[in-house]
């Protein structure tokens, strides 16, 4: 029982952050109907800035900082200087262009830095409490948990009640009529690439120190998770993306405890797999089609 | 009716090219609509009528031509300037956006207006102007029936208080009675607020009811302007452009 | 021209009439006289290399395999898959398997080679039948997203089950040398070149005349418009499968030519990083053009060699080298595949033709 309740806990902390990045593939899918492929990489950069940030100045928090900047200025800049200029009738183009990214971020990564697993450090202590004899979450935990509430929240008051938002939400659904209407459509485009990178930063931030360290391949298959986890919820829908990333906390959390943490990749595999053949809308797939 | 009158006149199109890929669907279109005035483009399917309102708000690049919005030229503009120069343009099937609710979808008409407190004011004023949307303010906008989201389409573009309204195909999927109460509605704001409109129709008998002027394009061509009366009373004339 | 039928038909029985009546090649003897032609070609070409451009040309042949196949499945049928690195993968463990099975029990003749790429290439196919029937439903990011999560996935079963695959530390592919009859002096690489070569050539004239046949049309018209295809009767999910088999079935081949090339496999060669290499391959060849991939292949591995010719040229340390070696070419490639994506989604064949096609249109006398 114990056990349980700590893989449960456990998975909820994981599920946060795929929540927190399949929220990120979301907010992309939305506003340009692309799968950003390159999510994982654009975050691992931001990570390795707050690294040298870090490592410069000896805090942690300035190199947090650091890496949302990264992280909202390279998503800003992806869009603007290179997914303007792609072919989107196709749907392959994107896609395409997007795993080139991958290739030229990790490599470049791998030219500065090299391809070593670097230690990543935490603000807070990731040993758990105890409470009445039951190991239940860490400082760490819940300063994850409070992260993703906070960005979560954020991006939900963004969205739905300000000015930013609506023109937002309105290029992402009509952006000839919202033109016609006097809203910046390219503007809010990239706007919404920066806000989604930055989100993924802030989730690479959370994660990588719990994993083996930080590396060029660090955030592979916390990708592979979160979008299975966007997948399940339904990639247009941002609360389904926060349900499928916990979904898939848990279940990989309870199958790493039980089976082996060698099995979670495998895991990972059948559940995109099953989800897709069962459910390809996903869970909570809008009944509304959209029009332009 | 054409020729002078380049002074007095809101918009004034000459030798207007444009189209998609190889071939132009517009050919050298010349129109004008005065200040304050109503005037109707009507015409078969495929006369280029939709095509030459999205030229005119930017949507579709032209190739040859000049458009003037009270002598600026408004040529190679940003679409997204077009509301701040004073135009607004209903597209076709009013694009009302569904997955925002009546409420929103007013809002991001008027979102470009520096002063707020205007915009919030006129947003009142269509309310009024409208009934049923304010009953409906928070309902999104694919519950609305075809009527309301014509309203809403009106309103949302009202709210910029343009100066010249291009409307495609108002009449589109309504009923006849929505019909004649947009057409009567759109008078009423001429006489109101001097609002110039720019109308592309089918419903050729509607149209002419409110516009002063007529204008007859078939295959990207102007083939004739005449004011309405003429065209609704002459029967050579309506036998001979509109068939019937 | 009926005249000229009638006048011939025993002659004319056995060979296809083209369009306008003329007498036209049968599509497997040209892919067969172009395949003899290009072995010759080989041959010659291996006795004047130096043994490291071989075995680079062997390297080509392999990976050309799994290029050419992967160009039929996302070229010709419009499916993208991120994961035909691990059906690589796929083929080079199962020869590994094979020829240490086959070296356990002190088998030595020449035809063990030829049984354990058969047997690669049949193992892949069915690992291929199965993703690909269950990818067959899937489009765009689906797909994409499905393969990506096979991709990387794979390698971390070799740790899982390393009881069989021997985790990151691999797998060691005891290869016989060549036959005596070549003579005692008769240098590896040649004949490394040969026995890759001539897999390819067969693989691409195999390939080659799927591509002209009614499959190949099959492949296209699903891509082009599914409905349509529907409609006229095509039956969509089998297409799908099939192009995944068959591309499958290359990648396994590519990948198993790989292991006997490095005479070892581990998981660290075939991870997600190579199956965005293959697709780089594709795309600069050209989506859907056999030529190309030849170009991706050539690439895959001349690349790799400039980098390192540069990295020697620049006095850099140790470990600063090591760095640019192992990473500049994943940045060209990068870079290549976005740049061509955008600027030439034809990639460098459909350069080519266009090129040739403005060339045409130039000629005096052309112009319409």
């Amino acid at each position: 029982m114990d056990r349980f309740v700590f893989l449960t806990l456990d998975g909820l902390s994981r599920g946060a952050v795929y929540a927190a990045f399949a929220l990120a593939l979301v907010l992309i899918w939305r506003a340009a109907r692309i799968v950003n492929f390159a999510q994982g990489a654009m975050a691992v950069a931001a990570a390795y800035a707050a690294y040298s940030v870090s490592a410069a100045t000896g805090s942690y928090w300035l190199g947090f900082a650091a890496a949302l900047a990264t992280g909202l200025l390279l998503g800003a800049v992806v869009d603007v200087a290179v997914m303007r200029f792609v072919d989107h009738r196709s749907p392959l183009n994107p896609v395409i262009v997007a795993l080139g990214l991958v290739l030229l971020i990790q490599a470049v990564l791998g030219m500065v830095y090299g391809n070593e697993f670097r230690p990543a450090q935490t603000p807070f202590s990731r040993t758990a409490f105890t409470i009445g004899g039951v190991a239940a979450l860490s400082p760490y935990d819940v300063f994850v948990f409070a992260a993703v509430g906070v960005v979560g929240a954020a991006l939900a008051w963004i969205f739905t009640r300000t000015a930013v938002g609506l023109r937002m939400r309105a290029a992402a659904f009509a952006p000839d009529v919202s033109r016609l209407l006097g809203v910046n459509v390219g503007g809010m485009l990239t706007l919404g690439w920066a806000l989604a990178s930055g989100v993924g930063a802030l989730a690479a931030m959370l994660v990588i120190p719990t994993e083996l360290g930080l590396h060029p391949h660090a955030m592979d298959l916390v990708f592979v998770s979160a979008f299975t986890a966007a997948v399940v919820g339904g990639l247009d829908s941002p609360p389904g993306a926060i349900v499928g990333g916990l979904g898939v906390g848990l279940l990989l959390s309870h199958v790493s405890g039980f089976a082996g943490s060698d099995l979670v990749p495998l895991a990972v595999l059948v559940l995109l797999l099953a989800v897709l053949l069962v459910r390809p809308g996903g869970l909570f797939a809008p009944v509304t089609a959209r029009r332009v | 009716m054409s020729g002078d009158g380049a002074a007095g006149d809101l918009l004034a199109v000459e030798g207007l090219v444009a189209g998609y890929g190889a071939a132009p669907v517009l050919h050298a279109v010349d129109l004008r609509v005065p200040a304050g005035a109503i005037v109707a483009v009507v015409g078969a399917n495929g006369a280029g009528k939709t095509t030459l309102l999205r030229a005119l708000s930017g949507l579709l690049r032209p190739t040859a031509g000049r458009i003037l919005l009270d002598g600026e030229e408004l040529r190679g503009t940003p679409v997204e300037q077009l509301v701040r120069r004073g135009m607004a343009h209903v597209p076709e099937g009013r694009g009302v956006i569904g997955e925002l609710t009546v409420e929103e979808n007013l809002r991001l008409g008027g979102l470009w207006r520096r002063d707020r407190a205007d915009a919030d004011r006129a947003r009142e004023e269509v309310y009024e102007l409208f009934e049923p949307l304010a009953r409906r303010r928070r309902h999104l906008g694919h519950q609305l029936s075809g009527g309301e989201r014509q309203m809403l389409a009106l309103g949302r573009a009202l709210v910029a208080r343009p100066r010249l309204l291009l409307l495609d195909e108002p009449s589109l999927g309504l009923a006849p009675r929505v019909v004649a109460q947009t057409m009567a509605l759109l008078r009423q704001l001429r006489d109101r607020t001097g609002l110039a409109v720019l109308l592309v129709e089918q419903n050729v008998r509607s149209a002419l009811t409110v516009a002063d002027q007529g204008v007859v394009m078939s295959l990207g061509r102007v083939v004739t302007t005449a004011p309405a009366a003429r065209l609704r009373d002459d029967a050579d004339l309506r036998h001979a452009y509109l068939g019937f | 021209m009926s005249a000229t039928r009638v006048a011939a038909p025993a002659a004319s029985r056995t060979a296809p009439e083209g369009p306008a009546g003329r007498w036209q090649v049968p599509t497997l003897v040209r892919h067969l006289g172009i395949a003899v032609a290009a072995a010759l070609a080989l041959v010659a070409v291996s006795y004047g290399l130096e043994p490291f451009r071989n075995f680079q040309l062997a390297t080509v042949a392999a990976y050309l395999c799994a290029t050419a196949g992967l160009t039929v499945l996302t070229g010709l049928n419009g499916q993208l898959s991120l994961g035909h690195g691990a059906l690589m993968a796929v083929g080079a463990y199962t020869v590994a398997l094979s020829q240490d099975a086959f070296a356990e029990r002190g088998v030595t003749a020449g035809g063990t080679l030829v049984v354990s790429l058969l047997a690669a290439v049949l193992v892949t196919v069915a690992v291929g039948a199965v993703v690909g029937a269950a990818a067959a439903r899937l489009r765009g990011p689906y797909l994409a997203g499905v393969t990506l999560a096979v991709a990387v996935v794979a390698p971390a079963l070799t740790v899982t089950f390393a009881g069989v695959f021997n985790g990151e530390q691999g797998l060691a592919v005891p290869v016989a040398p060549p036959p005596e009859a070549l003579g005692v002096y008769f240098p590896y690489e040649r004949w490394q070149l040969w026995v890759a070569g001539s897999a390819t050539l067969l693989c691409l004239v195999l390939l080659g005349n799927l591509v002209r046949s009614r499959y190949g049309r099959t492949f296209r018209a699903v891509r082009d418009d599914e409905v349509a295809a529907r409609l006229a009767g095509i039956h969509v999910a089998r297409t799908q499968v099939l192009a995944f088999v068959v591309s499958a079935a290359g990648a396994g081949l590519g990948g198993a030519l790989l292991a006997v090339l490095a005479q070892s496999v581990s998981p660290g060669a075939f991870s997600l990083t190579l199956s965005l290499f293959l697709l780089m391959a594709v795309v600069i060849g050209g989506l859907g053009r056999l030529a190309g991939a030849l170009w991706g292949a050539a690439l895959l591995v001349a690349l790799p060699d400039l980098t390192h010719t540069l990295t020697d040229l620049l006095t850099l340390s140790p470990a600063a080298a090591q760095r640019l070696e192992g990473n500049l070419p994943l940045a060209i490639f990068g870079i290549t595949l976005i740049v061509v994506m955008i600027a030439a989604p034809g990639g460098v064949q459909g350069l080519l033709s266009r090129a040739v096609a403005t060339l045409r249109a130039r000629l005096p006398g052309r112009r319409s």
